[in-house]
């Protein structure tokens, strides 16, 4: 299958590994990936700071880039959700909806377009799960621990974690409350963000995860800042990573 | 820029124990209401019945606002309407002053803390006695509610002992929350038989009967306006229902979603006065005709004020309700502070939000929470100069290919000069730099092709 990578401005730059996780999973996995190197950000952050002319100026730009067939993948679950929920304010009703249908996040990819849950890895070590926000209520990736409807089931990336050889899954005290991170948020609070960041980090350190896991660099980033400060809890590696596991498998 | 919010949160909930002890209090309210909607099959039912009676009767506000003044007017109520703040100040002090009423025992009622009717009357000489026992800890201490349902949830035990010591002579050290609540009572029960009027919120009105319906735990409500010969309930303009088949399905949910509760201990319906007394209702308005007139927010107004959006919200718990700065903090106060309030600083709280979206998927009356603080932040957000003129250039770098990947190169560069850059100071006032990321990853993913 061919599909367009869509790898968000911050993780070419900040996490330029995670971006090549994803090809080499992609790839292992029977897919033709193709990079536009024109490509640079979706415009999210422009979204959340309510810089509505810049903000669809650079959706206008994005959909442009990815007009085309393919369905796009990207390891981000906030830049995906900011395409499906943030675009048909900006470029329109229809436009947005042809593009939010072709535009997946990573694991959703795997699970609800190739149908995988087993994609072959190994990663022998104790993983906490960051369900980040975006993933976990707006592309409905997880099951809010809030909702109130029917019984929990499993979401789509604990089940790509369940799927991997050797990792153990540790249970986290209040497994989905937000780290704090939420963007500008953590530029125009900072003192709150770190308060919130500090507890997400206790409790993941608690469960006795080597490594935490998410869908998100920008959360996984934020506490990592943390944890460095700090010296305690797990390291972050985005599920890419973990399902791209071992490298060259 | 919000600052303030930051500072006010230290200084309410600094770091260690008291804010641990707020964040454990809030999120057992939130553990508490995820149990009881689990344990109603009908729950999710509900809500989205709930949507749909307050967005009719929001459509139809000014049909069911009359209705229900004639209604309650036929009982025997005399019905005002306030248009902001200082109307109802003045309409509430005037009738104090036509009865000669000197002593008013009150209950909790968020849109008379928005209003400001408190130091009002006190300034003109009334003593106003709060007798829902969080409200009265909190005027005890001289502070304003940090919780629209737990008025006092910032305070500890300890703080509510020293207290009620100085104020209220309990014994020296008690912390026991029974002898304390003890005390509150009997210095509150006086207060209700000597007081000359009730002044009361209410929850919901009816329009269909011209009821009154007026929710507490305590039934201090119903006390209060039970003895005093005057009862004034004061309510938003938008908490007109149709009729008490509408109320059925709210009243399963506010303290489902509030404490967990299946009902509140007290739900009162109240039908004109008492006998031989007298019954004022005052509708205010406030600045909600201006929010009901704008289609984005409009909604907004469908809050039954259950505080199940503070609850869930990570920012709320560790920020506490004074850092908002007004009556109504977390989510639904960040959504309704841009609209019904004028200062810079509470317009700015859609940004005093992550975005988690959590809010969104508790509150019971489904309103798009945190897709509107996303609405607000674009309409006329207050954001510095600042932050508007680097997001313009940040728009600018990445509208090209070529000038981001050079920002992307500099950037890189001057790795370790990153530091000192402001919105970089911020962030790693808390946090490290991350390590050096190397080459980006287009770089990479070039240089792999060429490999191939």
């Amino acid at each position: 299958m061919d599909v367009a990578l869509f790898i968000p401005c911050y993780v070419d730059q900040l996490a330029p590994q995670v971006g090549l996780a994803t090809v080499s999973l992609l790839e292992r996995l029977g897919c033709k990936v193709r990079f536009d190197p024109r490509q640079t950000c979706c415009g999210q952050p422009f979204v959340t700071t309510g810089a509505r002319g810049e903000a669809e100026r650079l959706a206008r730009r994005h959909a442009h880039l990815f007009a085309g067939g393919d369905p796009i993948v990207c390891p981000s679950a906030s830049c995906v959700a900011t395409v499906r929920h943030r675009y048909a304010d900006l470029i329109g009703e229809r436009d947005a909806r042809a593009l939010a249908a072709r535009t997946f996040e990573l694991g959703e990819f795997i699970a609800r377009v190739l149908n995988r849950s087993d994609v072959g890895a190994r990663f022998p070590h104790r993983v906490a799960l960051l369900e980040s926000c975006h993933g976990l209520r707006e592309l409905d990736l997880g099951w809010p621990s809030e909702r109130t409807s029917r019984a929990p089931r499993t979401g789509i990336t604990e089940s790509l974690l369940r799927a991997v050889d050797g990792l153990t899954l540790c249970d986290v005290e209040r497994r989905d409350e937000c780290c704090g991170f939420g963007g500008a948020f953590s530029v125009d609070h900072p003192e709150l963000s770190a308060r919130i960041g500090v507890a997400k980090l206790a409790a993941l350190a608690a469960s006795g995860a080597e490594f935490v896991t998410g869908t998100d660099v920008s959360c996984l980033l934020h506490l990592d800042g943390l944890r460095r400060r700090s010296g305690a809890g797990p390291k972050p590696l985005h599920l890419a990573e973990i399902l791209a596991s071992p490298e060259g498998a | 820029m919000s600052a303030a919010l930051d500072r006010r949160a230290l200084e309410l909930l600094p770091s260690g124990e008291r804010l641990a002890a707020h964040d454990a209090a809030v999120w057992a309210l939130r553990a508490k209401r995820d149990a009881a909607g689990r344990a109603e099959p009908d729950f999710e039912r509900l809500r989205e019945q709930a949507r749909r009676i307050k967005a009719h009767s929001l459509d139809h506000l000014d049909v069911l606002l009359e209705r229900f003044e004639s209604r309650a007017q036929a009982a025997g109520a005399r019905v005002h309407f306030a248009e902001d703040a200082a109307d109802l100040q003045r309409i509430v002090l005037e009738l104090l002053r036509a009865k000669g009423a000197r002593r008013v025992v009150k209950s909790k009622s968020m849109l008379t803390e928005e209003c400001g009717l408190n130091p009002h009357l006190e300034r003109h000489g009334l003593e106003v006695v709060d007798t829902d026992l969080g409200e009265r800890i909190v005027q005890l201490g001289d502070e304003p509610p940090s919780h629209i349902i737990m008025p006092a949830i910032h305070r500890t035990r300890g703080d509510i002992g020293a207290l009620f010591e100085r104020e209220l002579g309990s014994a020296p050290g008690d912390t026991d929350p029974g002898r304390l609540t003890a005390a509150a009572r009997r210095d509150l029960r006086a207060r209700f038989l000597a007081a000359d009027a009730a002044i009361t919120g209410a929850n919901f009105a009816v329009a269909d009967t011209g009821t009154l319906v007026v929710v507490t735990n305590e039934g201090n409500a119903d006390l209060g306006m039970s003895l005093a010969k005057l009862h004034i309930a004061c309510l938003g303009i938008e908490k007109v229902i149709p009729g008490l088949g509408d109320l059925a399905v709210f009243l399963r949910l506010l303290a489902r979603s509030a404490t967990g509760q299946a009902i509140s201990a007290y739900t009162s319906l109240v039908t004109g006065p008492r006998p031989g007394g007298e019954l004022h209702v005052v509708l205010v308005d406030n600045g909600r005709t201006k929010l009901l007139a704008d289609p984005r927010h409009r909604s907004a107004l469908s809050c039954i004020r259950c505080g199940a959006c503070l609850n869930t919200c990570p920012v709320f718990r560790r920020a506490g309700g004074h850092a908002y700065g007004w009556a109504v903090p977390g989510p639904i106060g960040a959504v309704l502070a841009p609209a019904l309030t004028e200062s810079d600083e509470l317009r700015a709280l859609p940004f005093a939000s992550t975005l988690c979206g959590s809010c969104t998927a508790v509150c019971p009356v489904k309103i798009d929470l945190h897709d509107q603080l996303v609405a607000w932040r674009a309409s006329d957000s207050p954001r510095s100069a600042g932050s508007r003129s680097l997001g313009r250039l940040a728009s600018l770098v990445f509208a090209s290919p070529l000038a981001y990947r050079l920002a992307g190169r500099a950037v890189r560069a001057l790795w370790p000069l990153l530091r000192g850059a402001p919105p970089a100071r911020a962030w790693l006032a808390a946090r490290e730099l991350p390590e050096h990321p190397g080459a980006s990853f287009r770089a990479r993913f070039r240089a792999r092709g060429s490999q191939q």
